[in-house]
This record gives C-alpha cells, sequence and structure tokens, in this order.
C-alpha cells in the first residue's frame, strides 16, 4: 500500500517534470508567434505595394522601403561575391590539402575564435581597415568587405561539412584513375559537395542580411533619398532603415518600422525556402 | 615533352594549393586585424586618458563638456541586461534541452528542434522592435516606476533568443551521457527523474557549462536589442527599471553621430570594442575548453 502510493507520486512527479520541460520548448515558440502576429497586425495599414516602390520620407504614410530594399540585395549579392570563394577556397585547403599541418590547424582554432567575435567589432574593423585605411569611404563596397568578413566562419564550417560527406572511397577511385590531386577535387569531390556548399552558403548569406550592427558603425545611411549607382556609392539596408523608423518618437514611424520588418522576415523566408528547395532537387542525384 | 607537360601540372597544383591556404589565411589575417585595429586606438587613447580614469570614475560622459571616461556605467548596462538575458535562458534552455534529449519521442523532436533554433535566426532588429513595442508596454502594466526604456525589457527578449544556443549544446552534452551510465542508475534502482538529475545532468555538466558561458558571450555582444530598448544613458546602477546604456549600444550611439577621426570621442568607440573583445574571447575560449572536455568523454 506505502509503495503503490510512493510509485504513483512518482509517476505524478515524473508526468509533471516532463510537461514542465515541454512547456519550456513551446512557451518561446509561441512568443515567436506572437512577435511575428504582432508585427504582421502593426504592419497591415502600411503594407501596399507603394511601400517597396517609394523612397523614405519625412512623412511616414508616404515613406517607402525601396532603397533599403535594393541597398541590401546589392549588399548581400557583393557579400557572397567576395565570401564564397575565400570560404570554400579556405574549406577546400582544411579539408583536401593542408589536414594535419600546423598552419591548418591554427587557421582552424582561429576560424572557432572569429565566429565568437561580437558582429559590432568587425563594424569596427570595417571602420579602420576598409573605409580608412584601404580608402574605400563609406561605400557599398566597405559594407560588403566588413559583411564578408562577418559571415566567412560560417561559409567556411557550412563548406566543411558538406566537403566531409563526400566519401572517401570516391576520392581514392579518381586517384587510381590516375587524376591529380586538383582533378580529384574540382572534378569529383567539388561536384559531390555542391548541393551542400550552396545550402551552407544561402544560409550564412541570409545571416548578412539582418546585421544591423557593423553597418551602422561602418557607415551605412540612415536616410537615403537615391539608389546605389555602384559598389562605391553611399547605401542603406533594410535593418538600418528599420532601426531608423523604430528610434523616432511618432506613432506613424513604427507603422513604417513594422511593415520593413515584414519585408525582411519575407526576404529571410524566401531565401531560406531556396535553400531548402535547392538542396532537396540537387541531392536527388546521389551516387552513394 | 610529356615531362614538360607534366611539370607544368605540377606547377599549376602548387599554385591552386596555395591560392587555397590564402583564402585560408585570410581569417588568420582578420583576426590580426581586429587585434591591431583596436590595439592603435586604445593605445592612442590610453596616452591622453589615464588607466586610473578608466577604472576608477563612476561617470562615463565623453560627449560632455566636462568629460569622464569611467567604464563603469557600460559594463555595468551590459552586465545588467546579459544577467536578465541568462535568467531568463538558462531555465529555459536547460529544461528545452532536457526535454529534446531525453524524454522527447523521437519525431517530436525532429520537428520541434529546428523550429527552436529559428528563435536564434530572427535578425535582432526584429527582437529590439518586440521588446520596445510590445514586451515594455507590457511590462510597464505589471513593474511600477519602468521606464520606456530599460534594461529589463531588452535583457528578457535577448533571453529569449539565446535559448537556442543553451539548449542546443546542452542537448548534444546531455546527449553525449553514455546509455551505460544511465542504465547503472536504472539497475540500481533509480526513477527516471533520480536518474536524470543525479547521473545524467552532472555528467553533462561541463558541456552544459560551456552552453551557458557561451550564451554569456553572446548576450554581451548583443548590439541591436539594446540599441533600441535599453535607452543611451549610462548609468551607473544595477536598477533593471531605469533607462541605461551597454558597451555596443554607446558603439552605435557614437558610429550614428559624425565623431571626427583623431578626436578623443571617436577613440571611445575603440577602447569599448577592446574591452568587449577582451570580454567575449575569454568567454569563449573558456567555452571551447570545456565543450572539448565533453566531446572527449570525461565529464
Amino acid at each position: 500500500m506505502m509503495h503503490g502510493h510512493e510509485s504513483r507520486r512518482r509517476a505524478l512527479l515524473e508526468r509533471g517534470f516532463h510537461a514542465l520541460c515541454l512547456g519550456a520548448v513551446l512557451l518561446p515558440l509561441g512568443l515567436l508567434a506572437l512577435l511575428v502576429g504582432d508585427v504582421l497586425v502593426d504592419a497591415a495599414p502600411r503594407l501596399s505595394w507603394d511601400f517597396l516602390t517609394s523612397y523614405p520620407s519625412r512623412r511616414a504614410a508616404q515613406a517607402g522601403i525601396l532603397p533599403g530594399l535594393v541597398g541590401s540585395l546589392y549588399l548581400i549579392g557583393l557579400t557572397a561575391a567576395i565570401a564564397l570563394p575565400l570560404g570554400v577556397g579556405a574549406a577546400l585547403y582544411l579539408e583536401e590539402y593542408g589536414k594535419r599541418g600546423w598552419l591548418a590547424r591554427l587557421i582552424e582554432v582561429n576560424i572557432a575564435n572569429l565566429a565568437g567575435v561580437p558582429s559590432i567589432i568587425y563594424g569596427l574593423l570595417g571602420l579602420e581597415l576598409f573605409v580608412r585605411a584601404l580608402g574605400m569611404g563609406r561605400s557599398l563596397l566597405a559594407g560588403a568587405c566588413t559583411m564578408a568578413l562577418l559571415i566567412l566562419p560560417i561559409v567556411i564550417m557550412a563548406s566543411r561539412e558538406a566537403l566531409r560527406t563526400v566519401p572517401n572511397t570516391v576520392r581514392e577511385g579518381a586517384y587510381a584513375l590516375g587524376a591529380t590531386h586538383w582533378q580529384v577535387v574540382r572534378q569529383v569531390v567539388l561536384p559531390l559537395a555542391f548541393p551542400g556548399i550552396l545550402t551552407g552558403a544561402i544560409l550564412s548569406v541570409s545571416r548578412a542580411i539582418g546585421e544591423a550592427a557593423p553597418l551602422i558603425v561602418v557607415g551605412a545611411l540612415t536616410y537615403i533619398a537615391f539608389l546605389p549607382r555602384g559598389i562605391d556609392s553611399p547605401f542603406t539596408a533594410l535593418p538600418i532603415q528599420i532601426f531608423n523608423w523604430v528610434s523616432r518618437p511618432q506613432e506613424a514611424f513604427m507603422v513604417n518600422a513594422a511593415a520593413g520588418i515584414v519585408v525582411l522576415l519575407a526576404t529571410l523566408l524566401l531565401l531560406n525556402g531556396l535553400a531548402i528547395y535547392l538542396r532537396n532537387r540537387l541531392q536527388r542525384r546521389r551516387y552513394w | 615533352m610529356a615531362q614538360a607537360r607534366q611539370r607544368a601540372g605540377t606547377l599549376r597544383e602548387q599554385i591552386i594549393e596555395r591560392a587555397l591556404l590564402g583564402s585560408g589565411v585570410i581569417s588568420v589575417v582578420t583576426t590580426a586585424a581586429i587585434l591591431a585595429v583596436l590595439a592603435v586606438e586604445t593605445v592612442a587613447f590610453f596616452r591622453e586618458v589615464p588607466l586610473s580614469r578608466f577604472l576608477a570614475d563612476t561617470q562615463w560622459t565623453p560627449l560632455f563638456a566636462d568629460k569622464h571616461f569611467g567604464i563603469w556605467p557600460l559594463l555595468f548596462g551590459t552586465l545588467l541586461t546579459s544577467a536578465i538575458a541568462i535568467a531568463v535562458a538558462l531555465p529555459f534552455g536547460l529544461l528545452a534541452a532536457i526535454y529534446l534529449s531525453e524524454l522527447a519521442p523521437d519525431r517530436v523532436r525532429r520537428l520541434l528542434k529546428p523550429l527552436l533554433e529559428v528563435l536564434a535566426g530572427v535578425p535582432t532588429i526584429v527582437y529590439g522592435y518586440f521588446a520596445l513595442v510590445v514586451v515594455t508596454p507590457l511590462l510597464q502594466r505589471v513593474v511600477p516606476g519602468l521606464a520606456g526604456f530599460n534594461a529589463l525589457s531588452p535583457g528578457i527578449v535577448m533571453g529569449v533568443m539565446i535559448i537556442p544556443m543553451i539548449s542546443s549544446l546542452s542537448e548534444d552534452a546531455l546527449h553525449a551521457v553514455p546509455m551505460t551510465v544511465k542504465e547503472g542508475a536504472y539497475a540500481l534502482g533509480a526513477g527516471r527523474l533520480e536518474t536524470l538529475f543525479r547521473v545524467t545532468i552532472p555528467s553533462a555538466f561541463s558541456g552544459i557549462t560551456a552552453s551557458v558561458v557561451l550564451a554569456i558571450s553572446r548576450a554581451i555582444g548583443e548590439t541591436m536589442i539594446v540599441a533600441i530598448a535599453a535607452g543611451q544613458q549610462p548609468r551607473f546602477t544595477l536598477d533593471p527599471r531605469v533607462p541605461i546604456e551597454t558597451m555596443t549600444a554607446y558603439i552605435v550611439q557614437i558610429s550614428l553621430g559624425d565623431t571626427p577621426r583623431g578626436t578623443i570621442e571617436y577613440r571611445t568607440i575603440f577602447v569599448v570594442g577592446a574591452a568587449l573583445f577582451l570580454m567575449t574571447f575569454a568567454m569563449n575560449l573558456f567555452s571551447q575548453r570545456m565543450a572539448r572536455r565533453f566531446r572527449k568523454g570525461d565529464g
């Protein structure tokens, strides 16, 4: 009798704890849903085609996000063009070439540390190195170089992950046919790892879209009434424009900020969806 | 002829290897450049302002006529918001990790884990908006004397953001505890909860510590949430209800104005940046060391 009571108490306790743990997962997710829902409701009055195609304005109701949207697209395009070759190259070196050398180990430790550096510190680096020392000014190029350094560790780690999925037997087969090291890498390993590299690349770049802090330090403008004309042009980006609107005291600009957030989240969702779609499509032709 | 072609081939191979190595070295150069940039401006700063004024003053007013350079108000702002964030993220992250690793059926786990990761993928500017527009007004109904800008609301929101950082690394650590160890506990008559709290969690302790330290470092370096919702008033206080300023938010504030290069005001952002870098770097190193310990499997 005592024993049955004790075990019932224990079962109850276990069930209670189970519920508590599940709650710890569901409550934050509920909060996230609430956040997205709230932003959508706040944004509804401003979400229109006009909002996407207009320039910022002193009058909240006429202000649009065009320069931010175009700036962000240019910025991530340029960031990707800089970070991807470097990142994939570094990953190839670490996985396919210098596996056990001291230099490879130094690079490896260093990448792990860089990944933990706060993004705003990259802004300080970009300000001194790209904007001042290399004379790029507060330009799109300086912003993209800064962002490229910021996402480089993520690109490298994702690419290495993808390279590691290529089985060694495939490499050995190619060597057995007389291929050189680079031929093996270029014609066998890279094509096989490509879907994984691509997915990782898109996910890393989507991290860059949401980043505001380093761009503020590098000197992205918060009020801009033109589109970037080239890589040396001043620029703004979606999160910068949103930050500018959030910082204003007038209620009307908060609606703009919410609408800007919807545009930002939609862009992110689109990119992530694309990454998943490409991965599923390309991965269908597996050889092993 | 064939030999010449072969030699050209080897040269090509070597050039390619060098080029790949070069792209790897860029990351090392990046670290060196960060250190150099922070060091140069910091040294220049301390040539004008003695270290004692930086460490022994409790006011931070570089933009005023009466300039004070005491780092403590910014440091307190940063520590306050980070502490609040951890107070939120630690229980949630840990319980979520326990659920995902020990309790959830496999199908549920595969659904919930990526959803939880989404929390860390939402841009911080979105969380900042949420803190300012939703959470602060809600809290103002409950917390008397809560200002429009405060440490509490961005701290809580930041906590939600870093839940996945704690849950995912802690989950790995819990998962790495060998089944045989748990089975040993069950064999001794321990129940599920006893096994969890007396055996599994203590065994995973270094991994859990690693996740928490990493999350603290992330909270210290987080910028946009606090820049939007915590205010711009460096204040030597631990009161979570009043406007404060964090180290990161200060860098944003100065960057938004036009502070000419070479002035002492300009240099302050690098000094604050250097302090920020040192703090997060030390924490990341510590966290990596702890994480390596659990990966090796000796608790």
